[in-house]
């Protein structure tokens, strides 16, 4: 019977149903919006303290922050300092955080606090130029014990990296012959080993790192090696060679100077507190999604309140999905085609129980009251008008009277809409003078329990949280409902009303 | 619970709901004819113009002021029927069989004054009866007498007969009975009797009500086996002419028997129910489907209805 006219229909029905999932499932990939709700994400809460003497002077610090620490992502930088001006200043190379004061006296306590989402993927960006190299001027009889080790060290080596651990071995205490001694003190180790590595070639620097560790206080950076490969930055421990970052490693500082530079003031000290902490994943991709791309396909970026309306809103399209399939599939017969939804949206506020006796109970009285309006012979218009009043007073005396009985549940009747509540009445009305009171029991239940069917959908949090966060399941849902709408089968209730016809078979 | 399979449906060629609205009804009925049909009024001028007799029109009431007319004219006469234009269902008719003194008496037996029908007539412009409560206007009809041979069958309400048609096509025919249980009106689902009638002969089929089969009237305790439907060619060819009327390509004609008149036609629906096909025992895809194949349509509804006798009875 299919003519063939339908098949660009089909074709634009599985285009919506599947462009709704794979963006969605694009989104989760790019955004980490997780699929269930109550996914949790670590973070590592880092607190630089910075401690120093005012001494009566316009004061400048400066403190090296991270910029793109390997293996991490920055999700929060805030700095606490009363009476201080604050910014963090973007310079070639380094990231600075920069507090300002004009009189400064006495002991100064300044705080910078981060927080960093492990994320393997994250890599630092390779410098848009190679970097040079700084040659150093050598004292005698210095450059000699440089220019043996260097050269024994070249002669073991092949590659940059192979070069540097050849030559961090070499300045080892068990293995250290007599240049090395001449050279290395325990000061300046690290300095002598970027200078010498400078040198010989290859570009080198210091870096700080940071281990991570829940709930400690009072930490030191650790410093580490980087050197220039021709490519990227490699980072290497200086005692023991080892190359790479380890896992719980944030890299403070690297590629710039100084960690802290305080202008204006003395002793100053910095120390490190880190709390591991975690976040939902739902919140962690919020926040992440500002200045993402995809970011615009979502709703955190609205006014909380406007949010909340949408989670409201966004469950509607579930709502009417239940009703079209259990009214074109299984042929259930409900007084109004989306009086259910409405309903079920006030079950959604009300939560079930309560809200069920308050609307059974409204509508009652309400078909009561109606009894008698329809024998008064009112014109249409102002029957409805009437009625709508009288929905009103009866929620109202509901309300208080649940209230004076100390059931604050009988407040809940307010969130039923009061003209959908008005009309419900009056078609069941219409419906009982012209039908019978069973067709009304039959239609009303029916409703009912296609409200409460789209209710307990639409109140599994599960539903609210895929609605709100994934927006663009919707199209499915509309190319679902679209597709529900060519269905021409059997409903499930037309195999019961025709089971007669078995004779004829 | 007793369930019938869908297969064993497929089988009978049953016409289901959601079939019945996307294959046909959407496809088959213009949406700007179903003012056409919804409202009496209008279904009685277009009809008018392709010979298809209707009962006669006493009065037009659209406006409050003309309710005042009324009076006049239901001085002189003894029975008339009330029709809200957009009712649905039968909803709003009150039939008023002959008089008592001042008072008029309804089908029902019971006598109401000139003011209650003045009053009916106010609600029914108020849009009480209408499908969407949109105001609508009340006409005044000549009361159907229907023929005896049929009218003893019913109890109170006038049998009327229903026939669809697909594409001026006569595919399937039933003649309505009412009962006590469908307070006098002739709609299945209110419990009229409904008697599937062969479409060659116009010979009665089977019986249901509330979709059971029966074999008496459940009032009148007549048998349902042996009616047979006079003029049956000529009321094929009505119903069928009322395509051209409409051209509405799915629809149901319900046609009345006058005592006098002959065939009448009493109302058109455009979403006609599936019921039928329970009374006749028969599904509607065969006979729907024969008519969709056709490649040569028949153009005048007299062959139309010559084929339809001709071919469906046997589908």
């Amino acid at each position: 019977m299919n003519s063939p006219s339908r098949l660009p229909f089909y074709i634009a029905v599985f285009l919506l149903i599947t462009a709704g999932i794979s963006l969605a499932i694009w989104r989760h990939a790019e955004l980490g919006i997780p699929w269930l709700t109550g996914e949790q994400h670590p973070v590592w809460m880092v607190e630089a303290r910075v401690d120093f003497n005012g001494s009566n002077q316009p004061i400048v610090a400066s403190l090296n922050v991270p910029e793109h620490p390997p293996g991490f992502r920055i999700l929060t930088e805030q700095a606490a300092s009363p009476g201080y001006g604050f910014s963090i200043i973007d310079k070639a190379g380094s990231r600075r955080a920069e507090w300002t004061k004009r009189e400064v006296a006495g002991p100064q306590t300044l705080y910078f606090k981060a927080q960093f989402i492990p994320d393997p993927g994250a890599e630092q960006t390779p410098p848009a130029q190679p970097p040079k190299t700084r040659r150093l001027f050598w004292e005698e009889p210095q450059a000699t014990a440089v220019r043996e080790i260097l050269a024994q060290a070249e002669a073991r080596s092949s590659t940059p990296e192979s070069m540097t651990r050849e030559l961090i071995r070499l300045m080892q205490p068990d293995t250290r012959v007599q240049n090395t001694t001449l050279l290395v003190s325990e000061e300046n180790y690290l300095q002598l080993l970027v200078n010498m590595l400078n040198h010989s070639g290859i570009p080198a620097r210091t870096a700080d790192g940071l281990k991570l560790e829940d709930a400690r206080r009072r930490q030191q950076l650790t410093p580490f090696l980087q050197i220039y490969n021709g490519e990227k930055w490699l980072t290497l421990n200086p005692k023991t060679a080892a190359q790479g970052i380890p896992e719980d490693l944030l890299l403070w500082r690297q590629g710039s100077e100084s960690l802290l530079d305080v202008v204006g003031g003395d002793n100053s000290e910095i120390s490190f507190s880190i709390l591991r902490q975690t976040i939902p994943a739902l919140q962690l991709s919020a926040m992440q999604s500002d200045g993402n791309g995809l970011g615009f396909l979502s709703f955190y970026e609205l006014p909380i309140e406007e949010q909340s309306m949408f989670r409201m809103l966004l469950l509607l399209p579930l709502g009417a999905l239940v009703v079209a399939f259990m009214r074109i599939v299984i042929g259930i017969r409900t007084s109004g085609t989306f009086m259910p939804v409405l309903i079920a949206v006030a079950f959604v506020q009300t939560t079930l129980v309560p809200g069920l006796v308050a609307f059974l109970s409204v509508v009652a009285i309400g078909l009561a009251m109606r009894g008698y309006l329809s024998s008064l012979n009112l014109l249409l218009v102002s029957r409805i008008s009437a009625l709508i009043i009288l929905v009103i007073f009866i929620t109202a005396g509901l309300s208080i009277f649940g209230y004076q009985m100390g059931f604050n549940t009988g407040m809940t009747v307010t969130f039923f809409p009061m003209v959908i509540i008005a009309w419900t009445i009056e078609r069941m009305s219409i419906l009982w003078e012209e039908e019978g009171g069973q067709e009304v029991l039959v239609q009303g239940s029916g409703s009912l329990f296609v409200a409460i069917c789209a209710y307990l959908l639409m109140s599994a949090p599960l539903a609210g949280h895929l609605t709100f966060n994934f927006p663009e399941l919707h199209f499915s849902i509309l190319g679902l409902i679209l597709l529900m709408g060519q269905y021409t089968g059997y409903k499930l209730s037309e195999l019961r009303r025709f089971t007669p016809m078995k004779v004829y078979d | 619970m007793d369930w019938i399979s869908p297969r064993a449906l497929n089988r009978l060629g049953m016409l289901n709901m959601n079939r019945r609205n996307v294959d046909y009804i959407a496809r088959y009925n213009e949406r700007s004819s179903y003012p056409l049909v919804d409202n009496k009024l209008k279904t009685k001028l277009a009809v008018a113009e392709y010979d298809v007799k209707t009962p006669k029109l006493l009065q037009v009431v659209k406006q409050q002021h003309e309710i005042s007319r009324f009076r006049e004219m239901a001085e002189g006469l003894a029975g008339f029927a009330i029709k809200p234009a957009k009712g649905s269902g039968g909803k709003g008719i009150t039939v008023i069989t002959g008089r008592d003194g001042d008072s008029f008496v309804k089908a029902s037996g019971a006598r109401v004054g000139a003011s209650v029908l003045e009053r009916h007539l106010t609600n029914i412009l108020a849009g009480l009866y209408s499908l969407a409560g949109t105001p609508d206007v009340a006409i005044v009809e000549d009361l159907v007498e229907s023929a005896p041979s049929l009218a003893r069958y019913s109890h109170q309400g006038v049998p009327d007969i229903r026939i669809i048609v697909f594409q001026g096509y006569p595919v399937m025919a039933m003649l309505r009975l009412a009962t006590t249980d469908s307070d006098g009106k002739a709609n299945l689902h209110q419990g009229a009797v409904g008697v599937g009638l062969d479409l060659g002969t116009g010979k009665s089929l089977n019986a249901v009500q509330f979709n059971r089969p029966i074999t008496l009237h459940p009032d009148t305790g007549l048998p349902l086996e042996n009616i047979q439907i006079e003029a049956w060619d000529e009321m094929l060819e009505m119903a069928s002419r009322c395509f051209e009327a409409t051209g509405l390509g799915y629809m149901g004609v319900d046609l009345v028997v006058d005592a006098q008149h002959g065939p009448q036609l009493l109302e058109l629906n455009a979403r006609p129910g599936l019921a039928i096909q329970m009374a006749n025992g028969r599904g509607l895809l065969p006979r729907l489907r024969a008519v969709e194949r056709l490649k040569r349509p028949h153009f005048t509804p007299g062959e139309r209805a010559n084929y339809a006798m001709k071919n469906f009875a046997s589908l």
